[in-house]
């Protein structure tokens, strides 16, 4: 029995024990070293917990990476025997023979030196406030990846005509998952570098029409279990693929731009569920593994962005989330807002012994990090106490503030969370509140009815004062007034924040 | 509207309902202020400052004529009489047991708001006199202890010899125990505490209190309020009770509950067998006394030389602090009630804050309110009387088909499994156990760690370029391989090959790249 074999998908030649070359390398090695680079990028997870071990998190990933890209080109490129002892005596088993090698190692060499420069590169140039887009454009690559190696096991398997119903399926899912991955990881992209409106596009009946596309898919997969083989398994295979891909524009194509921390941490589990199905297909443990990991880690993260918005787990997974009809909060008389200059803040933060700062997307937009850093560090000279409150869903990313006030060289031990610095308002003389709207709207605890009623949100109103730096008095993604801006201990600071920024610092 | 602050009529009383820098926000608020001349006397608030902030003053009749009252105490037949109908009295009044002030403040058409049955939500917490009240009194309740105790709080190794400190023990950590407890340890004293409820312990041991244990199963409340305990309960506490008095110098005991005598916590055989010189300070003394032998207002001296201190004015002993706190949270209470700022009264019942405090209005008695459940403890609904609850709960239903998924899922797998090769459940297993692993290792991720932690995932999840890579082995060697199918598989390989490898070097460079950034200051 030859059950752990790696691609039982596929026709496996059982070549007597004089065939081999004696160079192959044996199938425990490898499966070896798929458990120490597993056990590698659980402890690079770790890692991450903190900051001081998140840097050592990331090295231990890429050497779990090395071991377990360094035996498995070995493997593909001499051969990978495996010996079992039967009742008719010894058999060995082969999966590349030496002749394939010459050119298979200069094909991976070149494909992966390719994809390792543009990797780099891009990962050198791009802008901390892009890291969204980047985020996402790596999510479609491991999806597409996802849809090929499914492609591949298919061809190769109609190729010897040996299907294994339970493969099939797992194949089938794979490329489902992967094809959903990519195109929604794409279109989050392109939502995300302003490529195309960020506005959610509604099609009727939505949510009926994502059901549809996975029965669809189910029956598609059952027929497909069936009768995997010819014309009608190629029909089908293609037609999973093409919903698949459809479905994941309609999918991301229904989320606006602010529900993006969500969308993206949705898709990191999605394309990590991609890997795991692939890893199916090929029998192999360390896809699953990796694949497990990254596709619970993406999970919860949505979870921690959804129970930050006060939205449900599962409408934000079914997609469509960000649209529920009417958003529009009443018209409500407010009063009167008070405007300051940016010499009059500059003052009350003068005679202020605690500052804190709540940032939020606009911060982002006008690439403000840096003169709010310059800010804090003149703020802190004078002996002013200087902290951020970071609403776990402010930017477009989780922890996407953290990154971009990182970037800026703001120390990260003053950098807080919502939870850790909310207590602290009451005793807080000045808070400026820098590109954040929704996040700090005192109505989503007042009020029972207002449409992000119950979301956690940062208490700014709590301080002595609270200036708020806004291009105008237009609503927040959520398109509710927020009642913060007319209260009486609320000033707003009109203009570019990067610009008000730079002026108060003048006025230092 | 004019708002009255007039002068306390109990004669022991020393606080006043308005400072003069509350009267300076009534008034941006967009209301009048009168005060009686004289109120702040005693807690040295002059007319002249009153008149400073904004405020008129004038005489007692002209006060009681206005058309809210913010008064302290529950007022007093005359009052009530000297008020206008319609008008509205904000003081404290003990509902629960005043039920003939209630009957005569409806049948006076006051609209009464009772500072004392302010609903214990977070959003009400800034109006919550009790609290404000209770935090002054565990204070004084601590400072009168050290006053009568004949020895130094905190320990010293003078030239004369050593000092041990005192140990002081807190019962109950609400909010007066947990003043208490910061007092008696900024003292210097050893402080020990316990409460009834098992889930304050964090919050005693925040102040720097030893958390006392009672061996028995704990309660937890919903109301915010602690309940009278079981028998049980009761005979173990009294155990811990009886141990703590014969080591402690001092006992505070804080316990009271809402509508009922307050529990006797300990027992004239704990008391005598307590140190000599040592001091009890039972803060419900006016409410029956969590001590035996305690008497309201008084000093009661034991045989065996324990002083029982049973003041009920604690609060008041601070009269200058109990006015600002007792003021400010009128003040927070005009805010909610004035929503424009125009100075004119708005009640709206919809509100949980206002409709708890609200006992009296338009000739009808409307305490109790209907009930909410609040805190910040796990909901048990076992121990909670059904009560009619303000929206309907749909908590059990959604239990119901969560359940009912998993139950449908788990048969899934299990028919899934049936079918399957023996090597498919082995790859079950490890898909499992790294779920469960990963939400492990990911609930642990600091937040602002979460986009390196996503440009790993996405880093590791470049392994796919190991499927990839097999899709070469499948290559069938013995046919052409850039023709057909072949050349297919080889171009879809090499292409996942290429986008993995970016997704491997670019999410390890951008990690490192992002967490070289993060620095400490």
């Amino acid at each position: 029995m030859l059950t752990h074999n790696l691609i039982a998908a596929a026709a496996i030649p059982i070549l007597p024990l004089a065939e081999t070359t004696g160079l192959e390398l044996p199938l425990s090695l490898v499966h070896g070293s798929y458990i120490i680079a597993g056990f590698l990028f659980i402890l690079a997870l770790a890692g991450l917990s903190k900051h001081e071990s998140s840097r050592r998190g990331n090295i231990l990933g890429m050497l779990g990476m090395a071991i377990a890209l360094v035996f498995i080109i070995l493997g593909t490129v001499l051969g990978i025997s495996d010996s079992t002892q039967n009742a008719a005596g010894e058999v060995s088993l082969h999966l590349v023979e030496p002749a394939a090698a010459s050119w298979a190692i200069i094909v991976i060499v070149v494909a992966m030196g390719i994809g390792a420069i543009i990797g780099v590169m891009r990962a050198m140039r791009v802008e901390m406030t892009g890291m969204p887009e980047l985020i996402a454009l790596f999510h479609s690559f491991v999806g597409i990846a996802a849809v090929f190696v499914g492609w591949v096991a298919y061809l190769s398997a109609a190729d010897s005509g040996h299907f294994d119903p339970l493969h099939s399926g797992e194949l089938f899912v794979g490329i489902f998952i992967g094809g959903v991955t990519f195109t929604g990881s794409i279109v989050a992209f392109l939502k995300l570098s302003a490529r195309i409106k960020s506005a959610p596009m509604m099609l009727p009946a939505h949510n009926a029409l994502n059901l549809g596309v996975l029965l669809v898919f189910i029956v598609l997969t059952v027929l497909f279990i069936l009768m995997p083989e010819g014309t009608p398994g190629l029909i089908m295979i293609s037609a999973a693929t093409i919903l698949s891909l459809l479905l994941g524009i309609h999918l991301v194509g229904a989320i606006g731009g602010g529900d993006m921390p969500v969308v993206v941490s949705m898709l990191n589990s999605y394309s990590g569920w991609a890997a795991a199905a692939v890893g199916f297909t090929l029998n192999n443990d360390l896809l699953i593994i990796t694949g497990a990991l990254v596709g619970s880690s993406g999970a919860y993260l949505s979870y921690i962005m959804c129970k930050a918005m006060n939205r449900n787990f599962i409408s934000v997974i079914a997609g469509g989330f960000g649209s529920d009809g009417d958003i529009v909060g009443e018209a409500k008389d407010y009063g009167e807002h008070r405007e300051v200059q940016a010499a009059e803040a500059a003052e009350l933060l003068k005679n202020a012994s605690s500052v804190i700062i709540t940032p939020g997307y606009g911060m982002a937009v006008a690439q403000a990090q840096s003169a709010v850093a310059g800010l804090t560090s003149k703020l802190r000279a004078r002996g002013i106490n200087v902290r951020f409150a970071i609403h776990p869903v402010a930017g477009r990313l989780p922890g996407h503030m953290n990154v971009l006030l990182a970037e800026a060289k703001v120390p990260y031990d003053i950098v807080l969370e919502m939870d850790e610095i909310n207590d602290d308002m009451p005793h807080t003389d000045v808070v400026l509140v820098i590109g954040a709207n929704d996040t700090v709207n005192p109505d989503a605890l007042d009020d029972p009815h207002s449409p992000i009623a119950g979301m956690p949100v940062v208490e700014v109103w709590k301080a002595g004062e609270v200036i708020i730096f806004k291009r105008s008095m237009a609503t927040g993604y959520a398109g509710v007034q927020n009642p913060l801006f007319f209260k009486e201990n609320s000033a707003m600071l009109f203009g570019d924040c990067k610009d008000r920024v730079e002026d108060i610092i003048k006025a230092l | 509207m004019i708002i009255g602050i007039p002068m306390e009529s109990e004669a022991r009383e020393t606080r006043v309902a308005g400072t003069p820098k509350s009267v300076a926000q009534l008034i941006k608020l967009g209301y009048e202020v009168v005060v009686e001349a004289g109120a702040g006397t005693k807690a040295a608030f002059l007319d002249e400052e009153y008149t400073e902030a904004g405020a008129r003053i004038a005489s007692s009749g002209e006060v009681w004529a206005s058309d809210i009252i913010a008064k302290i105490n529950e007022p007093t037949e005359r009052e009530i009489g000297a008020m206008k109908a319609g008008a509205y009295l904000i003081a404290l009044i003990g509902a629960p047991r005043n039920p003939e002030l209630l009957e005569r403040l409806a049948a006076a058409q006051l609209k009464v708001l009772a500072m004392d049955s302010v609903p214990r939500i977070s959003r009400a917490q800034s109006l919550d006199v009790i609290s404000s009240m209770a935090n002054i009194g565990g204070y004084r309740a601590v400072i009168e202890a050290a006053n009568v105790f004949g020895s130094f709080f905190t320990g010293q190794v003078t030239a004369a010899g050593k000092v041990p400190p005192a140990k002081v023990f807190v019962s109950g950590a609400g909010v007066a125990g947990l003043a208490a407890i910061g007092t008696a340890n900024s003292l210097g004293a050893i402080v020990r505490a316990t409460d009834i409820r098992a889930e304050v312990a964090e919050e005693v041991e925040s102040m720097g209190a030893e958390f006392v244990v009672v061996e028995a199963e704990s309660q937890q409340s919903t109301d915010g309020y602690a309940k009278e305990a079981t028998a049980n309960y009761a005979a173990a506490a009294a155990r811990m009770y009886a141990e703590q008095a014969r080591e402690v110098d001092i006992i505070v005991t804080t316990a009271l509950i809402p509508g009922r005598p307050a529990p006797r916590l300990l027992t004239s055989e704990m008391v005598a067998s307590m140190k000599p010189g040592s001091v009890i300070v039972d803060m419900a003394a006016g409410a029956g006394g969590n001590v035996e032998g305690s008497r309201p207002d008084e000093i009661v001296t034991t045989a065996n030389g324990v002083k029982i201190i049973g003041y009920t004015d604690l609060p008041g002993r601070l009269p200058t602090q109990a006015s600002q706190l007792f003021s400010q949270n009128i003040v927070n209470l005009m805010k909610l009630l004035t929503p424009q700022k125009d100075g004119e009264l708005i009640l709206n019942l919809e509100d949980v804050v206002q409709r708890g405090m609200l006992v009296a209005q338009d000739g009808a008695i409307m305490w109790p309110p209907p009930e909410v459940a609040v805190s910040a403890a796990p909901k048990q609904p076992e121990i909670t009387p059904p009560a009619p609850a303000p929206t309907p709960d749909k908590k059990p239903m959604d239990r119901r088909i969560t359940y009912a998924v998993l139950a449908t899922c788990a048969l899934a797998l299990l028919a899934l499994f049936t079918i399957s090769p023996s090597g498919l459940i082995g790859h079950f297993m490890v898909l499992m156990l790294s779920v469960v692993i990963g939400f492990y290792v990911i609930g642990n991720v600091s937040h602002a760690l979460h986009t390196p932690l996503m440009s790993v995932t996405n880093a590791i999840s470049g392994i796919i370029l190991v499927g990839c890579l097999l899709g070469l082995v499948l290559i069938n060697q013995d046919a052409p391989v850039l023709a057909g199918a072949n050349l297919a598989m080889l171009i879809l390989s090499i292409l996942g090959i290429l986008l993995a490898s970016i997704n491997v070097f670019g999410g390890f460079t951008v990690t490192q790249r992002m967490l070289k950034m993060f620095r400490k200051g």
